[in-house]
């Protein structure tokens, strides 16, 4: 029978097939931890006396609270600290494989799946946060759970499911100078709305996505869920396969063989049938900007901010009129001449190397417009490292931004890096929620490029709106792995729990 | 947990679509670690505001919440729920739900039952011309009544069954445990594995140092 990606992915993973009513029971392959999330359901373990089934199949790190700074100081807010303190004792008392503050491999938890080589096709990812679904760039089913859920995976390895349905999204053509997987993504959910997704499974598919690399593949499976949708997927090809090889914990020798033979496989047949799809040209995309408190309300640079007058649908009217106050926007004003405070380039979204490089190249030998700051948060310490090993930091130093330690950082403001009332940021996270970044914080979502771009001009802006020499390519990105860093031999150790974390820093 | 069969409780009309998650609670209150107590947290960003229903003396006891459509988007977090059921709510109702936040409702005891946008309306004006009045929900028939209104709304099946039950999900997942062993058995030897760690060598991270 003819199947679509995520329709094979589900059946391989099939325990038991739910009747009546009842769902379906799926293994799961990978589950990632992270210190806001867990502490409940490792509580709901003890409390049942129930162990941790699989904690081969387990890793955890630390990134939602932790500082930017100072890393190896105590962490200063006491309920930061407490959460990292519980994920610690929790992962020693269940025997969890943890990469901690100061280590080479903490970092974003979807992030760090990837870049350890853990995250692959035909998997199913779970971790306790709703960008899970980065992780179906690789060609597998990837989802946020709720703390229940985590303890329910914790406990069985297992998850009880209802099935999705399926949504081709399909973007034909080449991508424009300038424009990235960020603007498909804002374009694909100003489109179909932040409930468009509601209950899908997303596949991306088409040419464009096809000359993506693997890092503006996640970007685009991230902010799925923007959407609204379960998760997001991109069948596996050779720059998936690229991507993989050599990575930590990538298959080898025979193991590698047989798995790139069925990853192969790995693809919606030709025949398939989607429940729903959506077409998209690449070439008609421009850099996108959302204007309001929703991933929704974006459009592209060179509009303006929307006058709710115009609006026919009265809750659109409603919504855009509220959005507008908080964000403290004139109806009608040029995108363009929209002043920011804060340029932040980080997130689980676009903090990856690939987007530090994009950036790196922007703003190189330049300075920040004087009343910005700048805020460069790699997603992982590897990112981090690997940027340093190629003078990115330099760079950015130079340009006069910020460059800071691994983290969530100010994409939720759970750490000390956060918008004060009423400052607006560029930011290349994924949610412009009310008091996402900071309590009164206005932001706007915006790509790597936009991000550097504003920072320059002090305004939200493109890359068109800067003279860059001819010669800078803003079209092709090199994905190229991490190796880089340390290179190899991939050292294999026996876990010693915790992992170290420098002197000081306890 | 608890069975749920009816419920009667004050309802609450909450005139806003598209709450998601970071208003329901904010992130800054995910950094506890207990399971309970979230009830303070509740719409913390809109509790100062004294003509927030919930802080109208007639709503301030509700359990059921009736909401706008696209409740629970947003983040995973199930604190929301936490958040929700510690401050006596026990039923939310709205046209439509984040799947995330309807599937943590389910396994929490709470219920999110879907109810047509224009009986949503009709609700909210019972409960507006006559704040403080209670509503019935009958999970059994699938009805919400409220005075001399009563509405159907939507629970699927299993959802339904389990909390009528009030069963717990893992204890009913391991009933299946041979099925669970007997698939871990087939699973092909290229899967990931995170122990024993594999790792690049371990490099010394700098800390990062505030600027100027
Ligand atoms: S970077 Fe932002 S979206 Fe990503 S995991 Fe962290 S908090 Fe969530």
């Amino acid at each position: 029978m003819a199947g679509t990606l995520a329709e094979k992915v589900w059946e391989a993973h099939l325990v038991r097939r739910g009747t009546g009513g009842e769902p379906d029971l799926l293994y799961i392959d990978l589950h990632l931890v992270h210190e806001v999330t867990s502490p409940q359901a490792f509580e709901g373990l003890r409390l049942a006396g129930r162990p941790v089934r699989r904690p081969d199949l387990t890793i955890a790190t630390e990134d939602h609270n932790t500082p930017t700074l100072d890393i190896d100081r105590p962490i200063a807010d006491e309920t930061s600290r407490t959460q990292i303190d519980t994920l610690r004792a929790n992962a020693r008392e269940f025997g969890i494989r943890l990469h901690s503050l100061g280590d080479a491999d903490q970092g974003i938890v979807h992030q760090v799946g990837p870049q350890l080589g853990l995250t692959m096709p035909g998997l199913t990812v779970v971790c306790g946060d709703s960008h899970t679904s980065t992780h179906g760039a690789f060609g597998g089913l990837a989802f946020g759970i709720g703390t229940s859920e985590v303890e329910h995976v914790l406990a069985t390895q297992t998850l009880p499911l209802q099935p999705f349905k399926t949504m081709a999204i399909t973007v034909n053509g080449a991508l424009p100078p300038g424009t990235t997987s960020k603007d498909i993504i804002l374009a694909v959910i100003a489109k179909i709305g932040t409930g468009g997704g509601q209950g899908y499974v997303l596949e991306y598919r088409g040419e464009a996505i096809r000359k993506l690399s693997m890092e503006a593949r996640m970007t685009i499976c991230n902010m799925s869920i923007e959407a609204g949708a379960r998760a997001g997927m991109i069948a596996p090809d050779e720059t998936t396969f690229e991507y993989l090889k050599g990575r930590p914990h990538a298959p080898e020798g025979a193991d590698w063989d047989a798995a790139v033979e069925y990853w192969k496989t790995l693809r919606s047949d030709d025949d398939a049938e989607f429940d729903a799809e959506v077409v998209l040209e690449a070439a008609d995309l421009e850099p996108f900007v959302t204007w309001g408190t929703n991933p929704g309300q974006g459009l592209p640079i060179s509009a303006s901010v929307p006058v709710p007058a115009d609006i026919a649908d009265e809750s659109e009217r409603v919504a855009a009129e509220r959005s507008l106050e908080y964000m403290g926007l004139e109806p009608g004003t040029p995108l363009r001449d929209v002043k920011v405070d804060t340029v932040f380039i980080g997130s689980c979204t676009n903090g990856r190397i690939e987007d530090l490089r994009s950036v790196a190249k922007v703003v190189q030998g330049r300075r920040k417009a004087d009343d910005v700051r700048v805020l460069v948060v790699p997603a992982s310490a590897r990112v981090r490292l690997q940027a340093e090993a190629e003078g990115l930091d330099v760079i950015f130093k130079d340009f006069g931004a910020e460059w800071r330690n691994a983290g969530c950082s100010m994409c939720l403001g759970m750490n000390p890096d956060q918008l004060a009332p009423g400052e607006r940021s560029a930011s290349t996270s994924n949610r412009n929620f009310e008091g996402r970044q900071g309590k009164g914080g206005r932001t706007h979502l915006v790509s790597p490029l936009v991000a550097a771009a504003t920072a320059i001009r002090g305004t939200l802006s493109s890359v068109a709106d800067l003279d860059l020499a001819e010669d800078v390519d803003l079209t092709t990105f090199d994905g190229s792995p991490l190796d880089g860093v340390g290179a190899p031999p991939i050292t294999e150790t026996v876990v010693d729990l915790p992992m170290p974390v420098p002197a000081g820093a306890r | 947990m608890e069975k749920f069969t009816t419920h009667t409780g004050v309802g609450v009309p909450l005139r806003r679509s598209n709450v998601d998650t970071d208003q329901i609670i904010p992130a800054v209150y995910l950094k506890r670690v207990t399971r309970t107590g979230f009830e303070d947290a509740l719409f913390a960003a809109w509790r100062g505001d004294p003509s927030f229903v919930l802080n109208q003396e007639a709503y301030s006891a509700g359990s059921v919440l009736v909401a706008g459509p696209d409740f629970g988007t947003g983040s995973s977090r199930e604190h929301a729920v936490w958040a929700l059921k510690d401050y006596g709510f026990r039923v939310v109702l709205s046209s439509r739900f984040a799947d995330i936040f309807r599937g943590n409702s389910g396994k929490q005891g709470l219920l999110a039952g879907v109810v047509a946008q224009e009986d949503i309306e009709i609700l909210w004006k019972v409960l507006e011309t006559r704040p403080g009045t209670e509503v019935t929900v009958d999970l059994e028939a699938r009805t919400a009544t409220a005075d001399d209104v009563t509405v159907p709304f939507q629970i699927d099946d299993y959802t339904r069954w389990r909390l009528m039950e009030g069963l717990d999900d893992i204890g009913l997942t391991l009933q299946h445990a041979d099925d669970i062993a007997a698939f871990e058995e087939t699973r092909a030897s290229w899967r990931p594995k995170t122990l024993p760690a594999k790792h690049w060598p371990t490099e010394t991270v700098e800390p990062a140092r505030a600027v100027g």
